[in-house]
């Protein structure tokens, strides 16, 4: 069967397109959805793409169906994904703590939009706290915030990849403007870049009768004491922090020189750039960072720009769930903190800029 | 104890079971451990379990399995058959977990000719959680949360899980209602139900009248009268949906 992308190609496409690519670029096998806005267009491209390649699909009677029959296409050893939004990534929390729980590299992206409840189909930044640790657990995931379409198909690979080879559950978090928009980017075949991809291995349905040529595989979450879940669950938190270093990623701007840092993430962060360059211009010394990993949290590269700038203002489109992810990571460090919340709107350059601007700010920055 | 030899799926070394003496989950695994040896399907069926206490039975058998969570094991063995459609899928629960919190999933895998058995144990309560209402807890019978009686009123009538299930599937499902209190009917009705997922033909719903003596708190002769008795008259057992294939005669 013919690969979906041979060779580089230059494309214009809207975001949710550009995740059904990736996932096919990712050698996915199948995907469990069921509708939402604004990640329906991922199902749709998915659906017609799919059969091409041998790829499939299933439309569930829910997101928890669609998330327990993510966990069965992985168990299966299939490359499994599903994408999402808002009120089903509420539902998705149950599937996502038992993958936790499990090892179990499921990929999810989602499409965030407004928040608490229905609200609106648009845009927010409001599913960072449930994406990050949402269920009952302690939030053994991979979250990559992504800004552009470029990074939704980089990411949707390595969201693949990463979720296999440290097996915890991985996640795209998008939202509503980058699900719609068009914009350009590279689709490439990640094995043709040198990328390896990490493949895929059967938990359930091996070879050969188990009892007789092997040990049968038993799977559980259920443990009846206290001291049992504790030796499970120590080791895997060790190696969620030992390897959290490998994960962590994040991009930052014009730091080393700057009297305050706008931290943001997502597509909050294109508009930041764009304020510290014509900040920069002005000859004000702003410089961004932008965690493109929410979970694990590049705690240790903020942690070292703050220990020279003390002064940051967060920016986001929700009510403070990047600042507590930062105030954690900060923890100790004097920190002279701002913030520009709009939780469930979107922010522009020109914001950020007057709030900059502002009084309030000014003092910071004539230090 | 039984003096009859374990069948071959099921693991020696797990055993003694971990259910309450008189328990009717050991009897419907016994059927269907049975019911796999007879049409030898122990190298490519996956089990997958619920939480109730069909979780005990999670290092049962001689197969691949996997405890989920409540209500959630029929979407895992969707999800497992739909990725790899060689393997059959078993999901065994409750009736809490199939008929109350994983009704949806049911519904809908039923009505989408899921190519899985479904076994589900009704013992008219939720056994694990120390003997609630269920959906099929009968009128008049009390339980921790019907303490005066279940008030089918109030709380409605007995889930008729075969009746609904046999209602909304295609012409190649199979649907029976069996009971602990006839093994060897279980044991057939578990062969053709899996026979019918093995061929590739269709979703296969079996619901299987069993004890709870521990949530009842009744003695062993009590047991057998609720369950003979009192059970039967509100669940007929008997096959509710034949595939044109596995029709006898
Ligand atoms: C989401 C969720 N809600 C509630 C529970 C608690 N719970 C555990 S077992 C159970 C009921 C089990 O009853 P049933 O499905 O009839 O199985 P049985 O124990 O009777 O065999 C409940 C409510 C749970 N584990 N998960
Ligand atoms: S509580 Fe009831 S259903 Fe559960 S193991 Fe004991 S007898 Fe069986
Ligand atoms: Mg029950």
């Amino acid at each position: 069967m013919e690969k979906p992308i041979q060779e580089e190609k230059r494309v214009f496409m809207t975001g949710n397109e550009v995740v059904a690519w990736g996932a096919l670029a990712a050698q996915a096998d199948i995907m469990y959805g069921y509708p939402i806005t604004p990640q329906n267009e991922i199902m749709h491209y998915w659906t017609r793409l799919a059969p091409k390649y041998g790829k499939s699909f299933l439309q569930t009677e829910d997101e928890l169906s669609a998330g327990f029959a993510t966990i069965g296409g992985v168990l299966a050893g299939k490359r499994s994904f599903s994408a999402t939004a808002g009120p089903g990534n509420t539902l998705f929390q149950e599937p996502i703590s038992m993958a936790e729980m499990m090892r179990i590299p499921m990929v999810v992206a989602i499409q965030q939009r407004g928040g608490p409840s229905t609200a609106t189909v648009i845009y927010s930044q409001q599913e960072v706290n449930m994406t990050t640790y949402g269920g009952n657990g302690e939030g053994l995931r991979i979250v990559y915030s992504t800004a552009t379409h470029q990074e939704l198909f980089d990411y949707t690979i390595k969201a693949f990849n990463n979720a296999w080879k440290y097996r915890f559950p991985a996640f795209i978090l998008g939202d509503g403007y980058q699900a719609k928009m068009r914009e350009p980017l590279i689709m490439y075949n990640p094995e043709e870049k040198g990328i390896e991809m990490v493949k895929p291995d059967v938990s359930l349905g091996k070879e050969g009768v188990p009892g007789k040529d092997r040990d049968p595989v038993y799977l559980r979450n259920a443990y009846s004491m206290e001291e049992e879940l504790f030796e499970v669950l120590m080791p895997m938190i060790e190696e969620y922090n030992k390897v959290s270093p490998e994960i962590e990623e994040h991009f930052s701007l014009g730091c080393e020189d700057a009297d305050l840092i706008i931290v943001s993430h997502g597509i909050v962060s294109r508009a930041a750039m764009a304020a510290e360059e014509e900040l920069r211009k002005e000859g004000i010394k702003v410089g961004l960072f932008r965690p493109i990993t929410l979970r694990p949290f590049p705690e240790g590269a903020i942690r070292e720009i703050c220990k020279s700038t003390p002064n940051i203002l967060i920016v986001e489109s929700a009510n403070g769930q990047l600042a507590r992810l930062v105030k954690e990571a900060l923890f100790g460090l004097p920190i002279n903190m701002q913030a520009i919340f709009k939780p469930g709107v979107g922010i522009t350059s020109e914001e950020i800029i007057k709030f900059i601007k502002s009084k309030k700010t000014e003092e910071i920055i004539a230090k | 104890m039984s003096t009859t030899v374990m069948p071959n799926s099921w693991n020696i070394n797990t055993k003694p079971h971990k259910f309450c003496p008189g328990c009717g989950h050991g009897h419907v695994l016994r059927a269907l451990g049975e019911a796999i040896d007879d049409i030898d399907i122990q190298d490519r069926t996956v089990f997958g379990c619920d939480i109730g206490c069909s979780l005990l039975a999670w290092d049962f058998f001689n197969i691949d399995s996997i405890q989920t969570h409540h209500g959630r094991t029929t979407p895992v063995m969707v999800g497992i058959v739909r990725a790899n459609p060689s393997l059959i899928g078993i999901a065994y629960m409750g009736d809490g977990g199939g008929y109350a919190i994983g009704a949806q999933h049911l519904v809908n895998s039923a009505n989408r000719n899921d190519k899985i058995l479904v076994v589900l144990v009704n013992n008219t309560n939720y056994g694990m959680t120390g003997g609630q209402m269920a959906p099929t807890t009968l009128p008049g019978q009390v339980t921790e949360t019907t303490p005066y009686g279940r008030d089918a009123l109030e709380t409605g009538a007995p889930t008729q899980g075969p009746e609904l299930v046999a209602a909304i599937t295609g012409e190649n499902a199979y649907v029976a209602r069996g009971t602990v209190s006839n093994l060897r009917q279980l044991k057939k009705y578990f062969k053709k139900a899996l026979e019918n997922v093995q061929e590739g033909n269709g979703f296969s719903f079996v619901e299987v009248l069993a004890t709870c003596p521990t949530n009842w708190r009744t003695n062993a002769k009590d047991t057998w009268k609720f369950l003979e008795e009192n059970m039967a008259s509100y669940f007929k057992v008997g096959e509710y949906k034949v595939p044109p294939t596995k029709r006898e005669g």
